[in-house]
């Protein structure tokens, strides 16, 4: 059944309520490797859930969830574990592991999840840290870190493992214009050196017109626009030509 | 009521998780041996200096009583035998409980709010393995090695306290502090410490761990893993009390 599936990531009418609110009804979307797709929408959208759905923290009600193959939706325990293998998750707060420096956030998920050697696992630290710019900072701890600085590492993070699809959550949340665009250069180079699928829930129409293939718009959990960013500049919904139109 | 016995089902499943997680690989030594260090080195000083304290005031307390009837003699061992079968395995206990029940609870929850045990799932790596499981290792491990360091404590702050006054040497101090003393006295009430030490781990885990109410329940979690751990460990007490007097009726003051 997985092999039929062409596309990096499939939503097939995926919904998802919490008590009597409904948050997502049935979207549906699919992105070909190496496109990446960013989810616009006002706040309670939907949006965040969407990301946390495809990477499997939350289960949806209805409908199912290709990552890369795997029905991420169906999958629990030691299977979703491997699956995530595949997937790099870069959070809003970054979410880095405050005990542990830079260094060592970095090297856990390749120490736990590969059988490399520690000069190997060096090497490969040392390397993500260098092409996201914080070479010098690997002792720091995370409190000693800048909010951009942080994103990076946290971006830097997400690609140890290189992961075929990376999901972002609002990459220049809490980020001046030009840090947020340093992050987007980021994600645009991951884009170009690795062909990596990405799908990023941004409010930042300007990084997302940067970064983004094709726009998929959000509104009271329903998909309601998905299209090229130009396409959508004429689309019949105010919502959705208010939310692509940069200024 | 309800909620009380929801309560008390849904720790006793988190126990038995942790006990089942016990044995499946990988065992998280490294987490383990830094929890050992951040709750039981860092313990020490408050458990040192209040089982000194303790010891000081026992022995003023007791010596008042039995001077009254000339039996002075017998405040090394009443302090010995009050120190290994109650004082040091439940004041070590409730220490633990004020200092390591709020840390845990904090902590855990802290991690929660931060998307941190999140970004842990995401790694693909066992949160609940990761950081429930060596925390309740460490107390279990690091409280009956407190209750030691209390006992010996108290027993120090006895001795100066009565060298002070009655000018008793050291070695007839320790000859008389553990004269009829039977192992049991000390072995088994030392060893219901690690109980404690389950209770105190699990519980401020599980506040932490299962906490869902943003920043707030932070400290929420902090006072409700005091709270709880401390009433159980009293709790725990008395049961284990009894089942030490079943199993050692020699221990039996």
């Amino acid at each position: 059944m997985t092999e039929s599936i062409p596309a990096a990531v499939v939503l097939d009418g995926v919904s998802k309520s919490f008590g009597s609110k409904q948050v997502l009804s049935e979207v549906s979307f699919s992105v070909p490797r190496g496109e990446a797709v960013c989810v616009l929408g006002r706040s309670g959208t939907g949006k965040s859930v969407t990301l946390r759905l495809m990477i499997g923290l939350i289960k949806p009600d209805a409908g199912d969830i290709f990552i890369s193959g795997n029905h991420i939706s169906r999958l629990e325990g030691k299977e979703l574990s491997q699956a995530r293998c595949k997937i790099g998750f870069l959070f809003q707060s970054a979410a880095l592991f405050d005990s542990y420096t830079l260094h060592d956030n970095l090297a856990l998920p390749l120490r736990r999840l590969t059988s490399k050697s520690n000069s190997e696992i060096e090497e490969i630290v040392n390397r993500a840290l260098k092409q996201v710019g914080l070479a010098g900072d690997k002792h720091k701890l995370p409190g000693a870190l800048s909010g951009g600085m942080r994103k990076r590492a946290g971006l830097a993070r997400a690609l140890v493992l290189e992961p075929d699809v990376l999901l972002v959550d609002e990459p220049s949340s809490g980020l001046d214009r030009i840090t947020a665009s340093e992050i987007d250069d980021l994600l645009l180079e991951q884009k170009a050196l690795r062909q990596t699928t990405m799908v990023i829930v941004t409010h930042d129409v300007h990084g997302a017109r940067r970064v983004g293939d094709r726009f998929a718009v959000l509104d009271k959990g329903r998909l309601i626009a998905l299209g090229k960013p130009q396409e959508l500049e004429d689309h019949e919904s105010e919502t959705v030509r208010k939310l692509v139109m940069e200024n | 009521m309800k909620s009380f016995l929801q309560f008390i089902g849904n720790v006793t499943l988190f126990g038995i998780r942790v006990i089942a997680n016990l044995w499946r690989r990988p065992f998280e030594l490294g987490e383990t041996w830094s929890q050992l260090g951040e709750m039981g080195v860092r313990s020490l000083p408050l458990v040192s200096s209040s089982g000194l304290a303790l010891g000081v005031v026992m022995t003023l307390h007791t010596r008042s009583t039995l001077v009254a009837f000339g039996a002075t003699a017998l405040i090394p061992r009443v302090q010995s035998l009050s120190f290994f079968v109650e004082i040091g395995p439940l004041v070590a206990a409730l220490l633990v409980a004020g200092r390591v029940g709020a840390g845990i609870g904090a902590v855990i929850a802290n991690l929660r709010v931060t998307e941190q045990i999140d970004a842990i799932e995401v790694l693909s790596v066992d949160s609940f393995k990761f950081l429930v499981v060596p925390r309740v290792v460490a107390c279990v491990i690091a409280l009956p090695l407190l209750t030691v360091f209390m006992d010996a404590c108290g027993l120090v702050g006895g001795f100066l306290s009565e060298s002070a006054v009655s000018h008793l040497p050291l070695q007839l101090f320790i000859e008389r502090a553990f004269k009829g003393v039977e192992w049991s006295n000390f072995v088994a009430p030392t060893l219901k410490t690690a109980v404690f030490g389950f209770i105190i781990g699990t519980v401020s885990s599980y506040y932490g761990y299962t906490m869902n109410e943003g920043t707030q329940g932070v400290g929420k979690a902090a006072t409700n893993s005091v709270v709880t751990c401390s009433l159980l460990v009293i709790l725990a007490d008395v049961i284990l009390v009894k089942i030490i007097f079943l199993l050692f009726p020699g221990s039996a003051i």
